[in-house]
């Protein structure tokens, strides 16, 4: 297998290797061609094409937004190829036998095994290389209980029922230019629908890959947790370096019905540039889920350290009464790296409860930004929202902004707002530094410890994996 | 173990160390004395290692010459600072930061590092010793810390790490008799033949508990006088004008 570095410059990204596998690549550029390339070499029903061109012609008359911090080059969208994917896997295969042994050796670099080992850890994995998911593992187990985990793809095909109810139904197909980009050009991402009164015995995994140059990936995840069921879902992203920026716009809708609760974790990781600010992924995502039913709770943990600039705000629509949303967030960023995220919390039902705890952390030249709505409506009674959010701030050239909206239109409801900014303290590092730590030791202990509420919230395997990562993100951004 | 020749500090162009002597043998107890801004914490954050100072004239550990070395690597050679003021780090817990610094330490040395279970075993025990709760092991390290607490946890640490040159930076400043006497147990109790203290302090009362075999009077920068125990005594009673 051909692996090589572009990008020599940065060391630390572990993940920058390309795979060399013959790709099938849709018409360059955004059109009704490339909508109907990706329909058709899906084998898509009538309803999703169409579906795809309602989003398509809605498109034309959306603008990019443009009130976010982080500005950029205009993306010139005829000069990207929507669809991308390794030519063995166009032909779905039928088991993992069948999956081009480089993409398995891609994904075991990675950490990922998708053969059944992964049976001890007890998670199950869709791998996302592309355009298209390449294998899902431990299908057979989740099918007794009546899970369905499959691609976003698969699900249009079996399960069309769910798809045609569910799809748009949280973020809708005109919500917003990058939303509905996505919702013309998606080209795979997982689907998992859990049953009533179900505990998913296993953490379900989605690990999203972008190989090919030029391309964009616009993955699609739709989760839908039945009246009295539970799920904890994760997903991680790496892409090569690369010089030119690559765009990741994907779109995640969470439905929890009543009684039900959905745990959704990111532990994002996408190229983030080398120092100079060059390459990196334009990370820029919707993730909304709806407590549509009573008592449902949904949270969102995130570590979000790579990407050039990540803008994204996972929110909660809270419907249902006594519904709980959550949202616990660290994001990283260093040298040249922007982030603009935080979240949503709409609160519509009566006692709905919602927490919000941010930890930024800006190091080198990077720019770092909590931006989150509160919203109580006037029919949320008795309803609460508690936010909270730290900045940590590494050096002289970086910087931390908060901007909290807070819209309270009910008297009997309340929210409460906490927000600090810290310096990394010199003292503290003397400390850990005379008690035999090195510097960058001493930089990881520290921050771990600022990110501590979140990194617990996140599963058991992956937080022991989050912590390395926090601290690789932030090595040699102290000298 | 430790000889320290002409030792000058300046920092912020304030020159508080000016041609500072002394020598320290392995099981010695020296105490310094003196009156404020003479410059004892100064003297213990040169000997750490801390940034910001400008040094002039020598300082040998074990021989050799500590001006190249990092805080890290003198902390992992042996030198102890306990913190006339311990630093809170919010988040993580004293057992985890304790087992951390173990454990950098054994792996610079080139031993090996502790598993989980007999960190556990270790730090119970040395805490027994102490008088320290067990819950007070997982709490965020010096975070919420009562003074006497945190001093209590910087010796804890010391006993843990087993450096061979202890400083401790006016340790018993803020104790109650109680948390003094159980301090000085602590360091009766580690003291030995091959490791040395450089005992930093305003009173003579923690040299009740601690017996020095040598007591050093600084002034102005330099050692003004040098005695055994009693003059620790006699400075109780007349002050420090007498001599400087």
């Amino acid at each position: 297998m051909k692996t090589e570095n572009l990008n020599k410059n940065n060391k630390d990204y572990k993940y920058g290797f390309t795979t060399d596998v013959e790709n099938i690549r849709s018409p360059k550029g955004l059109s009704e061609e490339t909508i109907r390339f990706i329909s058709n070499i899906k084998k898509e029903p009538k309803w999703m094409l169409e579906w795809r061109l309602k989003a398509f012609k809605r498109l034309k008359v959306l603008k990019e937004p443009d009130w976010q911090k982080p500005k950029y080059p205009k993306i010139n969208y005829q000069n990207l190829y929507y669809y991308s994917a390794p030519k063995s896997a166009s032909e779905k295969p039928k088991s993992l036998d069948e999956i081009d042994p480089k993409i398995l050796e891609t994904y075991k670099k990675l950490g990922i095994p998708l053969v059944e080992q992964k049976r001890l850890n007890g998670i199950a994995v869709d791998a996302v290389f592309d355009s298209v998911s390449v294998a899902t593992t431990f299908k057979d187990e989740l099918t007794k209980k009546g899970i369905i985990f499959c691609s976003i793809s698969e699900a249009i095909q079996n399960h069309p029922e769910l798809v045609k109810k569910y799809l748009g139904s949280v973020i809708p197909l005109s919500d917003h230019y990058f939303a509905t980009l996505n919702s013309a050009v998606f080209t795979d991402g997982s689907f998992v629908y859990i049953p009533p009164n179900t505990k998913c015995p296993m953490e379900l995994s989605t690990y999203f890959r972008i190989n090919a140059s030029e391309t964009g990936q616009f993955e699609r995840t739709l989760i839908i947790a039945d009246k009295g069921s539970y799920v904890s879902y994760l997903e991680g992203c790496t892409a090569p370096m690369r010089d030119e920026n690559q765009l990741h716009a994907a779109n995640v809708e969470l439905i929890a019905l009543d009684d039900a609760e959905i745990k959704y974790s990111t532990v994002q990781n996408w190229y983030p540039g080398d120092e100079k600010g060059i390459g990196g992924i334009y990370n820029f995502v919707t993730k909304r889920g709806a407590c549509k039913g009573k008592n449902s709770k949904i949270s969102w943990t995130q570590v979000e350290t790579g990407s050039a600039i990540t803008w994204k705000y996972p929110s909660c629509i809270l419907q249902g009464d006594n519904s709980v949303g959550e949202f616990y967030s660290i994001a990283i960023t260093n040298n040249f790296q922007k982030a603009d995220t935080g979240t949503k919390m709409i609160h519509l039902g009566k006692n709905t409860k919602s927490k919000i705890i941010s930890k930024g952390i800006s190091a080198g030249n990077a720019d770092n930004m909590y931006r989150g709505l509160v919203e109580i409506k006037n029919k949320a009674i008795n309803s609460r929202n508690y936010t909270q959010c730290d900045s940590l701030l590494m050096g002289n050239k970086c910087g931390a902004h908060t901007i909290p909206y807070i819209k309270n239109n009910n008297a009997s409801s309340t929210i409460e707002h906490e927000a600090t900014t810290t310096k990394i303290n010199e003292e503290q590092l003397y400390y850990c530094n005379q008690r035999g730590l090195d510097q960058e030791e001493a930089v990881s202990l520290i921050v771990n410890g600022f990110c501590k509420e979140v990194l617990q919230q996140l599963p058991m395997e992956f937080a022991v994996e989050a912590q390395k990562l926090v601290a690789i993100s932030l090595e040699g951004s102290v000298g | 173990m430790l000889n320290i020749k002409n030792l000058e500090a300046t920092i912020d162009n304030k020159h508080i160390l000016k041609g500072l002597n002394l020598d320290i043998k392995p099981g010695e107890v020296h105490a310094i004395m003196g009156p404020n801004g003479s410059g004892k914490s100064t003297l213990a954050n040169v000997l750490s290692g801390k940034n910001g100072y400008e040094i002039k004239g020598d300082i040998k550990y074990n021989g050799e010459s500590l001006s190249e070395l990092s805080t890290e690597e003198r902390a992992q050679k042996g030198i102890f600072l306990a913190f006339q003021y311990p630093l809170e780090i919010p988040g993580v817990n004293t057992n985890t930061f304790l087992r951390t610094s173990l454990n950098s330490i054994k792996k610079a040395r080139g031993q090996k590092e502790l598993d989980t279970l007999t960190f556990l075993k270790l730090v119970k025990e040395k805490a027994s010793e102490l008088g320290i709760n067990e819950k007070f092991l997982s709490r965020q390290l010096n975070v919420g810390f009562s003074g006497g607490e945190k001093k209590k946890n910087e010796i804890l640490q010391m006993k843990i790490l087993q450096p061979k040159l202890s400083i401790l930076d006016e340790t018993d400043s803020g104790l109650d008799i109680d948390a003094l006497r159980i301090v000085a147990d602590g360091v009766n109790s580690y003291k030995n033949k091959e490791n040395a203290f450089l005992i930093i302090t305003h009173y003579q009362r923690l040299l009740d508990y601690i017996k020095p075999d040598f007591v050093h009077v600084l002034s102005n920068g330099k050692i003004m006088k040098t005695g055994d125990a009693e003059l620790g005594i006699q400075l109780e009673k007349t002050g420090y004008s007498n001599i400087v």
